[in-house]
C-alpha cells in the first residue's frame, strides 16, 4: 500500500492532537507517571528541568538516553525530548530512540550559532521557541511542526511568555488586515519565508499550532497564556519544583481546559501549597538569558 | 437541522468544527454535561485518549456520556474510538464502552510510524486519506459490527448500529464526506429513533 511517513500533515497533525493540553517537563519515570496521571498531553523527558539548569550553570546538552527510554517505557501518552540548538545527531538519536516529538530548545546550550536544524528531513516532528512572528516562521520554514513561545524558561516568571505571545498575536492580526501587495515588504521586514505570511493571511492564525512556554508557574499562569490565544501550555519547572507536584499538575491540566471558569480556578488554587520560587527578569545578566540564543 | 456537539475536553476540536459546519447542523463545542442535554449527535474529537479519560473523570463526564450513547449517535475518531470501543487490549475495563469491538492503542507505533495513506471506504466511491497519528487499530469486531475500512488487514473504521468510529483522522483533511455520513447517520436516525439499527 502507498503510505508516507513523516509527511507535514502527520507531523503537524500530531501537534493538533495536543491542543488544549499540558505538556510537562519530568526526569524520571515517577515523575512521568504523576504527569499522566494529572492529565499531561505528553511529557518533555529532560536530565534536569530548566531551573536547575539555569543554576548549574556550564553547557547543558540532551539528556542521557537511559533517562528518555525509561520516560518512554513508563507511560502511553506521547514522550518529547531536547536537543541542542542545530545538533544533528543529538536530533537522530532522538529520533532513533522512538522519541514522539523534538524540542530544539534554547534552554540547553546551543552547538550551533549560525544554523537552526534542517527539520524537514527528519520523520520525527520538532518544536521550536520564538519570540516573535519572524523568528517562528523562519523555523516553520526550517520545518518546525508545532512552535511555542520562549519566555524565560527556569523563571517561573511569565512576564517573557507573556510578552511573545502578545506580540506574535499582533503580528499575525496585522497581516491578516493587510493587502497582498504589502505582504512581500511584511516579509523582508520580519525576515520570514512570504509564502508562509501568505498562508497566514488566509487562515487568519499560524499554519501550526503554537504553545506558551517558559516561567508558567501557577494555574492562574496558565490560564491566562489560554486567554492569550496559546493552543496549549508547556510547564517545566513550575510543577515539579513546586511543594505539592500532584495537586499543582492536576490544577494546571484544569485551569488550561477552562481557562476562562475563574471560580474553578479560583478553587483549584486554593491551598495548592508554594509555587516555585521565581526570578525577576531585570536581575538576569544579558548571557543569562536563554531566549537570546537562537535567532 | 441537527444539532451535533463535538466534546471540547482537548485535541483537535476546531478542526471538527470546520468539517461539521459545511453541513446542514448546527455546532456546539461540548465543555459542560448541561451542554449535551439538547444534542441529536455528538463527535469525539482525536487528542490523547489517557488524558481525555482524566478530564472526562474530573468532570463526571462519563455517565452523562453513557446515558447520551444508550440514546443518540456518536461518532469517534482516533481517541474517540478508544472511548467508545467495549474492549481495549492492555486495559481492564472500557471508557464509554459502547461499541462491540476490541481496540488497540497506538497500535501502529510511536510517532515516527505515524502515515497516511488512501483508504477504499465502504459507501464512498472514491479512496479517503486516512491520516493515522499513534493511531490505534480495531482487533475483533462482534458479529453487528459492519467494517468500513482495512489497512493491511486491520480494522481502522467500522459501525456499529448507531456509532461510527476510525482509527484516522478525517478532521485533519479537507474531506469531509466521512464527517456526511455521520451527519446522515444523525438525520437517519431522528426520523427513526431507537428503532434503526
Amino acid at each position: 500500500m502507498n503510505q508516507q511517513t513523516g509527511t507535514d500533515r502527520v507531523k503537524r497533525g500530531m501537534a493538533e492532537m495536543q491542543k488544549g493540553g499540558v505538556i510537562m517537563d519530568v526526569i524520571n519515570a515517577e515523575q512521568a507517571k504523576i504527569a499522566e496521571e494529572a492529565g499531561a498531553v505528553a511529557v518533555m523527558a529532560l536530565e534536569r528541568v530548566p531551573s536547575d539548569i539555569r543554576a548549574a550553570g556550564g553547557v547543558a546538552r540532551m539528556a542521557d538516553p537511559t533517562i528518555v527510554e525509561e520516560v518512554v517505557n513508563a507511560v502511553s501518552i506521547p514522550v518529547m525530548a531536547k536537543c541542542r540548538i542545530g545538533h544533528i545527531v543529538e536530533a537522530r538519536v532522538l529520533e532513533s530512540m522512538g522519541v514522539d516529538y523534538i524540542d530544539e530548545s534554547e534552554v540547553l546550550t546551543p552547538v550551533d550559532e549560525e544554523y537552526h536544524l534542517d527539520k524537514r528531513k527528519y520523520t520525527v516532528p520538532f518544536v521550536c521557541g520564538a519570540r516573535n512572528l519572524g523568528e517562528a516562521l523562519r523555523r516553520v520554514g526550517e520545518g518546525a511542526a508545532m512552535l511555542r513561545t520562549k519566555g524565560e524558561p527556569g523563571t517561573g516568571n511569565v512576564v517573557e511568555a507573556v510578552r511573545h505571545q502578545r506580540l506574535i498575536q499582533s503580528q499575525i492580526r496585522k497581516i491578516s488586515s493587510m493587502s497582498e501587495d504589502e505582504l512581500m515588504t511584511e516579509a523582508k521586514n520580519l525576515q520570514a519565508p512570504f509564502e508562509l505570511l501568505l498562508q497566514i493571511k488566509e487562515l487568519g492564525r499560524l499554519p501550526v499550532v503554537n504553545f506558551a512556554a517558559g516561567g508558567i508557574a501557577t494555574p492562574a499562569d496558565a490560564a491566562l497564556m489560554m486567554e492569550l490565544g496559546s493552543d496549549g501550555v508547556f510547564v517545566g519547572s513550575g510543577i515539579f519544583k513546586s511543594d505539592n507536584p500532584e495537586k499543582f499538575a492536576k490544577a494546571i491540566v484544569e485551569a488550561t481546559t477552562h481557562y476562562q471558569d475563574y471560580e474553578l480556578i479560583a478553587k483549584i488554587s486554593k491551598n495548592l501549597g508554594i509555587a516555585m520560587p521565581g526570578i525577576e527578569i531585570s536581575s538576569l545578566k544579558p548571557t543569562e538569558r536563554m531566549q537570546e540564543r537562537g535567532w | 437541522m441537527v444539532k451535533v456537539g463535538v466534546l471540547g475536553l482537548q485535541g483537535a476540536i476546531r478542526e471538527h468544527v470546520k468539517a461539521l459546519e459545511t453541513k446542514e447542523a448546527e455546532i456546539v463545542v461540548v465543555k459542560r454535561i448541561e451542554q449535551l442535554e439538547d444534542l441529536d449527535g455528538l463527535v469525539l474529537p482525536g487528542g490523547e485518549s489517557t488524558t481525555m479519560r482524566r478530564l472526562i473523570d474530573q468532570y463526571g463526564f462519563l455517565e452523562p456520556l453513557k446515558a447520551f450513547a444508550a440514546e443518540k449517535p456518536i461518532f469517534g475518531t482516533c481517541a474517540g474510538l478508544i472511548l467508545l470501543s467495549e474492549r481495549i487490549e492492555g486495559l481492564e475495563g472500557s471508557h464509554i464502552g459502547v461499541m462491540d469491538v476490541t481496540a488497540k492503542r497506538n497500535a501502529f507505533g510511536r510517532q515516527r510510524e505515524s502515515f497516511e495513506a488512501p483508504l477504499p471506504v465502504k459507501g464512498l466511491d472514491e479512496d479517503f486519506i486516512g491520516v493515522f497519528i499513534r493511531a490505534p487499530y480495531i482487533e475483533e469486531v462482534g458479529e453487528n459490527v459492519e467494517v468500513l475500512a482495512t489497512f493491511n488487514d486491520k480494522i481502522v473504521a467500522a459501525r456499529d448500529g448507531r456509532f461510527l468510529a476510525c482509527a484516522f483522522h478525517p478532521e485533519l483533511t479537507d474531506d469531509d464526506r466521512m464527517h456526511q455520513l455521520f451527519i446522515d447517520m444523525v438525520l437517519e436516525f431522528k426520523k427513526e429513533g431507537l428503532a434503526t439499527k
